[in-house]
C-alpha cells in the first residue's frame, strides 16, 4: 500500500473530522470562555494542545520518511506568503480574542449548543464576502513576499528534521511549565463546570458553591 | 441542573490525540484538518442564493462557482464530522446546553457585536492568510512550513494584545 492514500472521498473526511471535533469539545474548545481565556493567560489550554498535537504529529511523519513509508514530496506543505499570512493571522487571532471562536471552534460551538457561534460564523460568512469584493484591490499584497514554494523550517534554517523537531520539544516543555505557573497564578485552567454552565445561572451556581461551604 | 458537566481532559491527553488524528489525516489525504474551507465554500453558497451574477463574475467566488457544487468537497465532509464529534463528545460528557454564551459581565447586545465582528475579522483573515487555527496553525506547522509559524506569529501576537482591550467581555 502507498502512502499517503490520497482518498479524499466522503467517509474520510468524515472520519477525521469526528476524530478532530471530539478532542476540540474534550480540550473544552468549544467554548468561547475556555478559549478567550488563553489570550488572558488564564487558561494554556490551546497553546497546550496546539504544540503537543503538533510535536506528536511532526515526529510521526519523521518516523514515516525514516521507515520510507512516505515523503515529504508526497504532503501537502503550504507556501508561505509573508504578508497576507502574517496579516491573516493577526486579524484571526484578534478576532478570536474578540468573538470568542476561530473557524474550527466555531463548528465545535455550533454542535454544542451555542447560539453565538452561529452569530460569529454569520459574521465569518460576511468577513469572507467582503474579502471576495476586495480580492482585486488586495492581489498585490496578498501574493507580497512569497517564499520558496514548500518551504519548510528545516530549508530556511539549514537544520535536519530531528533538530528541528527537537526544537519543538524544548519549546513544547517550556510553554508547559510556563503555561502551568501562569494557570495557578491567573486562577486557571477553566474548568469544565464554569465554562458549559451557561451564564445566566452562573449566579446560582455560586449560590450553591457558598452553600456548601 | 440536571447533568453536572464532566471535566474537560488533560491537555496532554488530547494533544497525543489530536496530534494522532493529524497524523492519520496526513496519511489517508496527504493534506492536514482544516475549517475555513468550508465556511469559504459556504460563503460562495450563500452569495449565489443572493446575487448569482455577481458572485459568478467575482474574481475570488467566480472560480469556485464555474468549477459547480462548491461543497461536494472533502472539507465539507470533514467539517460535518468536526461538528458531529464535538456533539458526540459532549453528549458523553453532560456538556451540551443550549446557550448564548459569552463573558459574565458581557450583555446579549455587546455579545452579538462582538460575535460579529470577531467573525468578520476572522473570515477576512482566513481568506487573506489561505488558511486558519487549524489549516496553517496546525497542520502547517506540523509539516514544519515556514507559513504556519508566519501565521502563528501574527495570530498570538494579536490575540494576546487584542485581548488586553476585550478582558472586560469575557472575563
Amino acid at each position: 500500500m502507498n502512502f499517503p492514500l490520497y482518498d479524499m472521498g466522503l467517509a474520510s473526511g468524515l472520519f477525521s473530522g469526528m476524530f478532530f471535533g471530539y478532542a476540540l469539545e474534550a480540550a473544552g474548545f468549544a467554548s468561547p470562555r475556555k478559549l478567550t481565556a488563553q489570550f488572558s493567560l488564564r487558561d494554556f489550554g490551546v497553546i497546550k494542545v496546539m504544540l503537543t498535537a503538533t510535536v506528536v504529529a511532526a515526529v510521526g511523519l519523521y518516523i514515516f520518511q525514516l521507515l520510507g513509508v512516505i515523503t515529504v514530496a508526497s504532503i501537502y506543505v503550504p507556501t508561505t506568503y509573508f504578508w497576507a499570512m502574517l496579516a491573516g493571522g493577526a486579524l484571526i487571532g484578534g478576532g478570536f480574542a474578540m468573538g470568542g471562536y476561530c473557524p474550527g471552534t466555531s463548528l465545535a460551538g455550533i454542535a454544542t449548543g451555542r447560539i453565538d457561534a452561529i452569530v460569529f460564523a454569520i459574521g465569518m460568512v460576511g468577513g469572507i464576502t467582503a474579502f471576495g469584493y476586495l480580492y482585486e484591490p488586495l492581489q498585490g499584497f496578498y501574493f507580497a513576499a512569497k517564499g520558496p514554494d514548500a518551504q519548510r523550517l528545516t530549508d530556511l534554517l539549514g537544520l535536519p528534521e530531528w533538530a528541528v523537531l527537537a526544537g519543538f520539544v524544548v519549546i513544547a516543555v517550556f510553554a508547559f511549565r510556563l503555561g502551568t505557573m501562569l494557570e495557578r497564578r491567573n486562577g486557571g485552567p477553566m474548568s469544565a463546570i464554569e465554562a458549559c454552565t451557561p451564564v445566566e445561572d452562573v449566579p446560582f451556581l455560586a449560590e450553591e458553591a457558598r452553600h456548601h461551604l | 441542573m440536571e447533568n453536572t458537566p464532566r471535566p474537560f481532559w488533560p491537555s496532554l491527553l488530547v494533544g497525543f490525540v489530536l496530534g494522532l488524528g493529524l497524523l492519520t489525516t496526513f496519511m489517508i489525504t496527504g493534506n492536514g484538518l482544516g475549517a475555513s474551507g468550508f465556511v469559504t465554500r459556504a460563503t460562495v453558497v450563500v452569495n449565489e442564493a443572493i446575487a448569482p451574477q455577481a458572485t459568478a463574475q467575482n474574481a475570488y467566488f467566480g472560480p469556485f462557482v464555474q468549477a459547480g457544487a462548491p461543497l461536494v468537497s472533502w472539507i465539507t465532509w470533514e467539517s460535518i464530522g468536526v461538528m458531529a464529534g464535538a456533539f458526540l463528545s459532549a453528549f458523553d460528557a453532560g456538556r451540551l446546553r443550549i446557550q448564548f454564551d459569552r463573558g459574565p459581565r458581557s450583555s446579549t447586545v455587546n455579545r452579538i457585536v462582538i460575535a460579529l465582528l470577531g467573525g468578520a475579522a476572522v473570515g477576512f483573515g482566513s481568506r487573506l492568510a489561505r488558511g486558519c487555527t487549524s489549516g496553517l496553525g496546525l497542520s502547517g506547522s506540523a509539516t514544519l512550513a515556514v507559513a504556519g509559524i508566519v501565521f502563528l506569529i501574527g495570530f498570538f501576537a494579536a490575540g494576546f494584545a487584542m485581548s488586553l482591550l476585550y478582558r472586560r467581555a469575557w472575563n
